[in-house]
């Protein structure tokens, strides 16, 4: 397929198609909203399924069931959406089963405002539902990446068992570049014989739940659960590295704010100030080792957010505190402009921290 | 020139972009300009993210009350009754995309259906992934049509790929507008180009524009 001017959210909803998902249960929200109308508009055309559920809670108990059948599944929604379906997604998750949840994040709390954030950070990777659980979360800086990730996220899903999600914001969201995709974005082909697809008398019945009634065997599941997700922390972390091979400072940002970073370090490099980008793409697993082995020779770190800092916090952790990291943010649907990243990196160099 | 344009189309056509570039194009010759801002769809980028340059320019804008802040709240100021109502103006409508945008303008269409001097322009771009082709956009033609109660009367090419936009891409845009107008009967009206690019262009009925968004490079 040729290149064509797409915006991120028909991206992504384009790219799962393409990706063999023919499932799609949401409710509309901006600045999600296109996903799902796009979604209307193609799978009536192709034979698959779109519905819009009566609640983002209906939607994703919706997933929860096609997943079950052994099928690729997803919703897509906005933060006060993703909220509401944190109940299903730990059910998800405590059933090991695979689907995509598309955050296209807005300010927050509450009902918040309808312009960009990066606000549910914590949310995605920290478990914003209960117990004890991952996501895989990748984080797209691009409408080709909302593509190409959506695709990556469907087959990581099924690869472990987990549920995925692709943590946008507003402005990927909305935003129009050019994109290629091809015509099928997955193989596919991963095996699922514990899929509820009916026995025909030929083996036992499967049983999908989230529901161990001894104690012994929660622990277990638990255990088991949590050696598959060392594993995908040894396998499948995602960044870009950005001029970081001789930088005394380092910025760390994903999505919209690495678009404004890259900007701000050319600037800096033009000032004569050796600054380099992190740009995780996954955000679970987090890039630890490149954080850690950048600060072996930076003199420090600058976290770019739309939040009031939440992946400072995981910055922290893998560079050990052995470096300063300090924040540069905003907040409330707003973007920090190349000028204020830029200041921040001076502040940096020049020992203001 | 007629006193009423309407720049509507598939969203992501490139409406709102035309839109300003018509409106300042047309204050070069006339003294009261004003732009209208129609959009109930979009969220983000707006004609409100030009203000600053069309108000500078002496045009006037009307825009909905929470364009560009964080009320999801799709309502048209009254004054937009004034924009097709009052006829000393000349008056830019930028209307919303598909036919769910059109239907805000179906309230205002039977002043402009009386006053009787407007063109109506259907924006295409075929690089849009579903309006690759001309049947694919004569369909949301029909359907704007019915949402937003006047019928089109010309076509404008706004074929483009962003930055990637070169030749080949506004020659594939020149032909498939051909073959829509041949499908519905309308003129092409113009191929608006980027500035730059149109420099180097040997085309017939270019319109060089300015672009009005800008995003951060990767």
């Amino acid at each position: 397929m040729a290149k064509v001017l797409m915006k991120g959210n028909e991206a992504i909803a384009e790219a799962a198609i393409r990706s063999g998902c023919r499932h799609y249960f949401g409710y509309p929200i901006t600045p999600q909203t296109e996903v799902a109308a796009y979604m209307a508009k193609r799978m009536p055309k192709i034979g698959g399924t779109f519905l819009q559920a009566e609640s983002e809670i209906s939607a994703i108990n919706m997933v929860y069931g096609v997943s079950s059948a052994g099928l690729r599944v997803m919703t897509s929604s906005s933060s006060p959406g993703v909220s509401l379906k944190q109940e299903g997604i730990s059910y998800l998750a405590g059933s090991d089963l695979p689907a995509l949840i598309v955050n296209v994040q807005r300010g927050g709390p509450g009902l918040g405002g309808i312009q960009p954030s990066q606000s549910d950070y914590f949310q995605a990777t920290k478990g914003g539902g209960h117990g004890d659980y991952h996501l895989i979360v990748l984080a797209p800086a691009s409408v080709q990446e909302m593509a190409d990730l959506t695709a990556k996220a469907f087959d990581l899903s099924d690869k472990y068992r987990m549920p995925a999600m692709l943590l946008a914001d507003g402005t990927i969201g909305q935003m129009m570049e050019p994109v290629e995709l091809p015509e099928k974005m997955s193989e596919g082909g991963f095996e699922k014989p514990w899929a509820v697809t009916g026995t025909e008398n030929k083996r036992e019945h499967n049983i999908i739940n989230s529901l161990y009634l001894v104690p012994e065997q929660l622990e277990d599941k638990n255990l088991e659960r949590y050696e598959r997700y060392k594993v995908v922390e040894q396998n499948e972390v995602m960044y870009e590295e950005y001029m970081t091979d001789d930088a005394d400072v380092v910025v760390v940002a994903f999505g919209i704010a690495a678009r404004v970073s890259k900007n701000a370090i050319t600037a800096a490099r033009a000032k004569g100030i050796k600054a380099g980008l992190i740009r995780p793409i996954t955000l679970w697993p987090f890039p630890k080792e490149a954080i850690a082995k950048a600060a072996e020779r930076a003199k420090g770190f600058i976290s770019v957010e739309l939040s009031m800092g939440q992946m400072i916090d995981d910055i922290r952790l893998a560079e050990g505190c052995k470096k300063p990291v300090t924040l540069c943010n905003r907040v409330g649907g707003m973007i920090p402009s190349p000028d204020e990243v830029l200041k921040a990196i001076e502040d940096m160099e020049g020992g203001a921290f | 020139m007629h006193r009423v344009t309407l720049f509507a189309g598939h969203y992501g056509s490139g409406k709102t972009n035309l839109a300003v570039n018509w409106a300042i194009m047309l204050k070069k010759e006339h003294e009261r300009v004003v732009i209208a801002d129609l959009d109930i769809v979009n969220p983000y980028f707006r004609t409100k993210d030009s203000a600053e340059l069309l108000e500078k320019s002496g045009i006037e804008v009307v825009s909905p009350e929470f364009a560009n802040s964080n009320v999801d709240l799709p309502a048209l100021p009254s004054e937009l009754y004034g924009v097709v109502q009052q006829r000393g103006r000349f008056a830019v409508l930028d209307i919303g995309g598909d036919d769910r945008g059109a239907y805000a303008l179906g309230r205002f269409a039977p002043y402009i259906l009386e006053e009787n001097d407007y063109e109506m322009i259907f924006v295409a771009n075929f690089m849009r992934p579903l309006t690759r082709t001309p049947e694919e956009a004569l369909e949301v033609m029909r359907e704007i049509e019915a949402a937003g109660g006047i019928p089109f009367t010309a076509i404008a090419n706004n074929t483009n790929l962003s930055k990637l936009t070169d030749e080949a891409v506004i020659r594939e845009g020149e032909e498939k507008s051909a073959e829509l107008s041949r499908l519905c009967g309308l003129p092409v009206l113009f191929t608006s180009v980027e500035k730059n690019l149109a420099r180097g262009l040997d085309l017939d009925g270019v319109l060089p524009i300015e672009l009005q968004k800008k995003y951060y490079d990767l």
